[in-house]
């Protein structure tokens, strides 16, 4: 128990800068450059590590509360997740709505940082933000139904269990292929990508949650830059997990396995990032709507 | 039963002796405030003596009154009702001393007061008479008692509005429940409510419906919902708390208790509850998101609660029909409790929010902003009490959330056939839950984070500690069931038993042992959250805080180029547009050079405003008309008039 606990959590507090890496690498690639080496993730942290803090002066403690959350959410709902084959530390009927529910704290304390500056920028990426997720929860719940009914229990482990292989063979496979999709797109709105938001972007204005932790700086910036490293691996290991549903039964091999998933979803990130433009704003709605869409059809397709 | 009939009577009285004091004496307000607080306290123990001696306490006495006995019954499934009641009744009039003292308000104070305790009274014999005549003569005292807190500012028209508007849709609810009282009088053959189970199901189709509006609209369930809003927004704050915190809740209190009287349940009921709730909990968030006025915009999360707890409901009265226990048990239990958090979070809500309306004098909430730096503690109460109520861990909304999750998912094990539309219970709860936490965020955030947007908001101070003791104590009721919800699963237990009309313990007890998991991470949070917060505070504490926020460049920024609570919400609100109808005008930028231009947006109610107004006006001009033409004088009308009647008479004298 200690020692698989030990294992999840350094499995996710040592790799998950590194995802942020390879995206950039993969879009380095296509650019024709050869980009900022793997670790640089790795180097900004230590850099902002060593940094001081600015603070505003409208800015009061809610402020700080931001990033003490963003770590804090991520490394909890780690727990809760299988890491590829290697099962959750802990597990239990309905942890699945806590892991959802985990990330809404993150999300409050998050937006209320960044309302707490004062900054009409940063009020408009916190209300992009909230109307975004209205949009992505549900579908993510819609996700979490379909895998609860292919399994025979209500935990993120037995969803994500071995029967998945089957499933995948079995009539259910169009379905899990369409929520593979929708998790995908979650993935992306959830942790700001292209062709949602655009974190390498100059224009305050047009950014969704870099403009959010604007006002940021030192191990407050560092905090939330680790923060969404290590949400993005989080989420990033139920995608994963369902796309990759084998298992070898010999715990390095199943975490090389698992690592090497999330590499290449980092990839895939990458060239979706690469050839993609973002989408104009009114038009995230929609997406995400559409993608809604395609999730209540994946679980008309379990269901009837 | 002693210690409840003495709670009734002391809280029912508590505002009378200070009737007979003089308008500005101070002992009226004491006198009053002790009395609710020993009320409060014996109803409290008569509560625990029933939940340790795991039964019921009841009292049978004859009465003069047609129909049957004197009946008043305590039981497990009355008392998770009672407990939120007693917390807030407690809370609100000790908050009341400072909030509305006597000395400033000479001419409303005594019948606040008189009534503030009148209505605890006859909430608490609602919950437990059982006996039809008895439960309608204590709905009503509750609902005037209602109508005169309401109106305690009678002098303003708003007050006036709203006060009309509850007297009218409640008494239309009322009206309902007299026909479903003659109709159970006539099918159980007595007054006096039957017990769990015994009722049989046929014929009790319009029962239901005649329950769902009576109730429904004590409740406001969506379509009936109308008087809510502007009630609470008039009321004074520690009133609108217990209105909104507890007196609605008799609404729901009334349908499980009238369902829990038929052996079967209909699936139809339970799937019309689903699909009110739905669309209280959606809508009900959505029009409390376009709210500019903080009172309002609690109201009408009052609406968005009462839809989560009638999904649970809905949860269990499908699974009583499709006869699956665990749904009905999650899916009662999430309900209940639900109730409980409500009455909690919700009050703290209203308080805290009338601890800055009190020290600033506005509800718009475009007019405040940086109240947190000028009251800490309010705001730190508010920010729990928001988190509380978009249903994050590690509070109590949680918890219950969970519980009718679960209860939704419940279906997906057993794939029969209709049953697995009810799953869709869960995104409906994760959409309701992503507007809420958008909603608070946004009213936590303009309110008490930023810069002050008006002079007012700047010489904001903090409230008395007799204001912040009553609300600190409702934050730690929200999390203690937050962090120890196990605490209080032998209530729910107890209470489940009671509606269903079972008691078998061994079959309820697998479904909520994951209970104890969910605490501990919540207290694996808490400690988390606690260390790393300390450890970043330390670092930071010597950082001076001397710059303005960077403005992307421009360097003059003013408060009043902050983002607004109208447009931090425009993008949702126009998301939700087709159910909204909200009303925009201006902001319409003209030439190369614009001058002035202006903007406002309001969101009027989708059922009151655009619905039934224009119906009622257009009846109003209908029977205008017909009575400009009827009564239109001129004699010789009037003449023909007797003339026709008589005849007519005859006619039917001669048949």
């Amino acid at each position: 128990m200690i020692i698989r606990l030990i294992l999840h959590l350094a499995l996710l507090l040592l790799f998950a800068p590194m995802l942020n890496g390879i995206i950039i690498k993969t879009k380095a690639l296509f650019g024709g450059r050869i980009g900022a080496p793997l670790l640089q993730s790795y180097y900004d942290l230590a850099r902002l590590w060593r940094k001081g803090f600015v603070f505003s002066r409208t800015t009061t403690w809610v402020f700080l509360a931001g990033p003490v959350v963003g770590l804090t959410v991520p490394l909890l709902a780690s727990l809760l997740i299988p890491f590829g084959a290697l099962p959750a530390p802990i597990s239990f009927e309905g942890d699945l709505i806590l892991f959802v529910y985990l990330f809404a704290l993150s999300r409050f304390f998050t937006v209320a940082s960044a309302l707490d500056t004062g900054s009409s920028f940063e009020g408009m990426g916190a209300a992009r933000e909230v109307t975004f997720s209205c949009l992505a929860e549900p579908t993510l719940l819609f996700v979490l139904l379909v895998l609860a009914r292919l399994s025979d229990g209500l935990s993120l482990d037995t969803l994500l269990g071995s029967h998945l292989l089957t499933a995948w063979h079995s009539d259910a496979g169009a379905s899990l292929g369409l929520i593979l999709v929708c998790l995908f797109l979650v993935l992306l709105v959830e942790n700001s990508r292209i062709p949602f938001d655009d974190p390498n972007t100059h224009l305050e204005l047009t950014m969704i949650h870099e403009v959010m932790v604007l006002d940021h700086s030192g191990p407050a910036l560092g905090m939330i830059l680790y923060g969404a490293a290590l949400k993005m691996m989080v989420m990033g290991a139920l995608l994963v997990r369902l796309a990759f549903p084998w298992q070898t039964g010999w715990w390095l091999s199943d975490a090389l396995m698992f690592l090497a998933g999330l590499a290449g979803l980092a990839v895939l990130i990458g060239v979706v990032e690469s050839i993609m433009a973002r989408l104009r704003l009114p038009r995230v709605p929609q997406v995400l709507v559409g993608t809604m869409l395609l999730s209540i059809f994946a679980l008309v397709l379990v269901l009837r | 039963m002693i210690w409840l009939l003495s709670g009734i009577v002391l809280t029912s009285f508590a505002g009378v002796p200070g009737l007979f004091c003089n308008r500005e004496s101070l002992r009226g307000e004491r006198l009053a405030c002790i009395l609710t607080l020993t009320g409060a306290v014996c109803g409290l123990i008569a509560v625990a003596l029933v939940l340790n001696s795991g039964g019921e306490t009841y009292l049978d006495l004859p009465w003069s009154i047609p129909g049957g006995t004197l009946a008043l019954r305590l039981d497990p499934l009355a008392a998770v009702f009672m407990l939120p009641l007693f917390l807030v009744v407690a809370t609100g009039s000790v908050y009341g001393l400072r909030y509305w003292p006597q000395r400033e308000n000479p001419g409303n104070g005594r019948k606040l007061r008189l009534f503030y305790g009148l209505i605890s009274g006859a909430i608490m014999l609602v919950l437990t008479a059982r006996n039809g005549m008895l439960f309608l003569m204590a709905w009503e005292v509750m609902a005037l008692s209602g109508f005169f807190l309401i109106t305690t500012e009678e002098n303003k028209e708003e007050a006036r509005r709203a006060g009309y508007i509850y007297l009218i849709a409640t008494h239309t609810g009322t009206l309902a429940l007299f026909a479903l009282f003659a109709m159970l009088d006539h099918t159980s053959g007595s007054l006096i409510f039957p017990g769990a189970g015994t009722l049989p199901a046929a014929g009790s189709g319009l029962m239901f419906l005649l329950g769902l509006f009576g109730f429904g609209m004590k409740a406001g369930l969506m379509p009936l919902h109308i008087w809510l809003p502007g009630a609470h927004a008039a009321a004074p704050s520690h009133a609108s708390a217990l209105l909104s915190g507890v007196m609605i809740k008799t609404g729901i209190y009334g349908l499980v208790r009238f369902t829990s009287f038929f052996a079967e349940i209909p699936a139809w009921w339970g799937w019309t509850l689903l699909l009110l709730g739905a669309i209280s909990g959606i809508l009900g968030v959505a029009l409390a998101i376009a709210q500019h006025d903080i009172k309002r915009l609690l109201a009408y999360h009052s609406v968005e609660n009462i839809g989560i707890i009638a999904l649970g409901f809905g949860l269990a009265l499908l699974g009583r029909s499709y006869e699956q226990p665990a749904l009905m048990i999650l899916g009662l239990s999430g309900c209940l409790l639900h109730v409980v958090n409500h009455g909690l979070f919700k009050s703290l809500l209203f308080l805290s929010a009338g601890s800055v309306i009190h020290a600033v004098g506005t509800r718009e909430i475009d007019q405040l902003g940086g109240v947190l730096k000028r009251q800490p503690w309010t705001g730190a109460l508010f920010l729990g009490a928001a988190v509380a109520i978009s249903g994050l861990p590690p509070f109590n909304g949680f918890i219950s959330e969970w519980l009718i999750y679960l209860g939704a998912l419940q279906p997906l094990k057993h794939p029969t056939s209709a049953l697995g539309l009810a799953v869709l219970t869960a995104p409906a709860l994760a959409l309701i839950g992503a507007l809420a936490l958008a909603c608070f965020v946004k009213v936590f955030g303009i309110v008490f984070l930023g810069e002050a947007r008006s002079k007012a908001a700047v010489q904001a101070h903090e409230a008395p500690l007799s204001m912040l003791v009553p609300m600190a104590l409702l934050l730690v009721a929200c999390a203690w069931i937050g962090l120890l919800p196990t605490t209080l699963v032998p209530l729910l237990r107890g209470a489940v038993e009671n509606w269903a009309g079972i008691d078998g313990g061994t079959m309820l007890g697998g479904s909520f042992a994951p209970l104890g998991w969910v605490s501990l991470i919540g207290w694996l949070l808490l400690a988390l959250l606690a260390a790393v917060g300390l450890w970043l505070s330390r670092i930071s504490r010597k950082v001076p805080r001397a710059i303005g926020t960077w403005g992307c460049g421009f360097q003059f920024s003013a408060p009043r180029m902050q983002y607004t609570a109208s447009s931090f919400a425009d993008f949702l609100v126009r998301l939700f547009h087709f159910g909204l109808w909200s009303e925009r005008h201006g902001g319409k930028v003209t030439g190369l050079l614009p001058g002035v231009t202006r903007f406002s947006s309001h969101t009027p109610d989708t059922v009151l405003d655009r619905v039934l107004f224009p119906i009622f006006l257009g009846a109003a001009w209908l029977c205008r008309l017909l009575r400009a033409c009827i009564h239109n004088g001129v004699i010789a009308f009037y003449l023909l008039y007797i003339a026709l009647t008589v005849i007519v008479l005859l006619a039917l004298f001669i048949l």
